[in-house]
């Protein structure tokens, strides 16, 4: 029994950490502009579509792919912001929700036009097979997958800690107008934090590409949890994410384990709803 | 416009909506109307508590959907009359709202509006699991009684458009109403200035509460509306987050926090949606999804104050225009 139990708890920290990586991007967004961004788990479709194309078409291995995956994506992010996000910056709440709501709905219009509603795969990939140890036992594409979210949630926390181009994004976050005065461009944090934000989403796309089906719709189940991930973790907070992402995998595994698999979503949205109505912070954000 | 101009137009506007049917006999043309006519009701009723009390839900489908649910299992299991059912509907969902509203109305702006979608994704999710409530697979309503006693017509689609156009006017005269009252007074100061009504001693949960049990009740009735016009529901159809977020789209496009605005913009909406859907659909390749989508952004990023906000600026001076925008 403790061995069945250990096996869910750490298959839910497997996918947690991917969760989590999908959840940084967005609470980064977030923190340093103020603005939901609806459109997160599109970001995720492209980077699970490039995946599945540089294999398709040129049998490159998502793995060997992802630097230019994450690249690609910084861009789509970068300049989505240079076009749409920038005219919304000071619009009331409700426009803000309908832009990024309406880029959603357009990208996967976008994506059902150029490459078909069907469900696509990536097959035969580098990594296969499976991990065991002590009597465990888990895939190693997953195992994979949670190590590179780990890796990529590493250097992002690294960026925005230790690097000047980080500190100056940390200080848009915490105050825009200061900043300013300070002599930090604005305009290309708000642009960098949607690249960042977009390639984080994309990485994780990237990663769950062997394991996962592919089709334009796929962002709808990862955004509803990345949502989760910002509020439980405190909006704008990347270790809150990372350790939201944890705790949301295991319940959602461990849950459907215990229970039925058909209502993990609603333990984790029930933990959502409870933990925003007793700590409307988040639960490791700061009063 | 002056208050009796006002009426005339709009005497003159029920008229022709109430003709309509006559004049375009095309059941595909009378249809859509009636699709007009639910997603206007839809919208004004969302309006009340995300126009005019400033509360942006997202998670509406779940008052839609609890109409759907109570009148049809009512219908089904008691032969209770839908008609008795929309308001039986009505009710859960208005208590079912006060419920929920109570603690989610602690919260503000985004996190108000993330956590009501995560209420109808859950109400969503124990439906489908649910077997005594059709689970995923949904109900079928019988076939028994037709008439306006059953309130199911399988004719001729004509009444149902007859019934939607009453819904949507008694949904906007309660609009109405609640605008001019003093709740309405109260639920636009909580909006623009919600510390300021609080230290004037205006109860914010009190009135959120009003607002979000009439809110609710009315999309309850407009989900009892499709359930007997469709004959068939399920989660994914009564219960969704799109659902939600289209009810809301609607008033954003139309004009937030206006009585018509919502009316507007379900028809431009519904136009949109059945017109890309005709010229690029059927093949299911998206177009149709690609227009709706660019439709949305230029409207959210270049026109927020909606199609109202557009007219009142053109032809009313710049003094009307973007009501929404901040200083």
């Amino acid at each position: 029994m403790t061995q069945i139990l250990l096996q869910t708890v750490l298959s839910g920290v497997l996918i947690g950490l991917v969760y989590a990586l999908v959840a940084v991007g967005l609470t980064l967004i977030f923190g340093v502009m103020d603005i939901v961004n609806f459109a997160h788990g599109e970001f995720l479709m492209l980077g699970m579509y490039a995946s599945f194309w540089g294999w398709a078409l040129w049998k490159l291995d998502p793995l060997f792919t992802l630097p230019f995956t994450a690249l690609g994506l910084f861009a789509v992010g970068a300049l989505l912001y240079r076009l749409v996000i920038r005219r919304i910056i000071d619009a009331p709440m409700l426009s803000q929700v309908f832009t990024t709501f309406g880029l959603m709905i357009l990208f996967r219009g976008l994506a059902q036009y150029l490459w078909s509603p069907d469900f696509r795969s990536v097959e035969h990939t580098v990594v296969d097979g499976k991990v065991a140890f002590g009597g465990l036992s888990f895939g190693l594409p997953q195992v994979t997958a949670a190590a590179g979210a780990v890796v990529t949630t590493g250097a992002v926390w690294w960026f925005l800690r230790f690097t000047r181009l980080g500190a100056a994004l940390e200080a848009t976050a915490a105050d825009r107008e200061a900043a300013a005065l300070m002599g930090i461009d604005g305009q290309k944090m708000f642009a960098l934090a949607w690249g960042i934000g977009a390639a984080c989403a994309g990485v994780a796309g990237a990663l769950l590409s062997s394991t996962y089906p592919i089709f334009p719709d796929v962002g709808a189940s990862f955004i509803l949890v990345a949502f989760v991930l910002v509020a439980l973790g405190g909006f704008g907070s990347v270790t809150g994410a990372f350790w939201a992402g944890i705790l949301v995998g295991v319940v959602e595994v461990v849950g459907g384990f215990l229970w039925d698999p058909a209502y993990k979503m609603v333990l984790v949205l029930s933990l959502y709803l409870l933990v925003v109505w007793l700590r409307p912070q988040g639960l490791l954000g700061k009063a | 416009m002056s208050r009796r101009a006002g009426t005339a137009a709009l005497l003159a506007a029920l008229l022709l909506a109430a003709l309509f049917p006559l004049a375009v006999a095309r059941p595909a043309w009378q249809n859509t109307a009636i699709l007009m006519l639910m997603a206007a009701q839809l919208g004004v009723a969302w309006n009340i508590l995300g126009g005019y009390a400033g509360q942006v839900s997202l998670g509406h489908a779940a008052f839609f959907g609890t109409g759907a649910y109570v009148s049809s299992l009512l219908s089904m299991r008691l032969g209770l009359s839908p008609w008795l059912g929309m308001l039986a509907g009505a009710l859960v969902a208005s208590a079912f709202a006060v419920v929920v509203g109570w603690p989610c109305f602690r919260l503000k702006g985004h996190y108000f509006a993330m956590a009501t979608i995560a209420v109808v994704e859950i109400v969503q999710a124990v439906v489908n699991g649910w077997e005594r409530l059709g689970g995923a697979v949904g109900l079928y309503l019988p076939l028994a009684e037709t008439g306006f006693g059953g309130f199911v017509f399988n004719r001729s689609k004509l009444p149902y458009y007859y019934i939607a156009l009453a819904l949507l006017v008694l949904t906007l005269a309660v609009n109405w109403l609640v605008a001019r009252s003093r709740t309405g007074y109260y639920l636009r100061a909580i909006k623009d200035e919600p510390d300021a009504a609080r230290s004037l001693g205006v109860s914010l949960t009190r009135y959120k509460l009003q607002a979000i049990a009439l809110s609710a009740a009315l999309a309850a009735m407009g989900g009892t509306l499709y359930a007997q016009k469709e004959l068939f529901i399920d989660p994914g159809s009564t219960l969704s987050t799109s659902l939600s977020i289209k009810m809301s789209l609607v008033a954003i496009l139309g004009g937030v926090g206006t009585l018509f605005g919502p009316v507007i913009g379900a028809a431009v909406l519904t136009a949109v949606e059945e017109g890309s859907r005709v010229i690029f659909g059927g093949t299911g390749r998206g177009t149709d999804l690609v227009v709706y989508g660019l439709l949305i952004v230029l409207f959210a990023v270049y026109q927020p104050a909606g199609i109202m906000g557009w007219i009142t600026g053109r032809w009313l001076g710049p003094r009307a225009e973007r009501p929404e925008e901040e200083p």
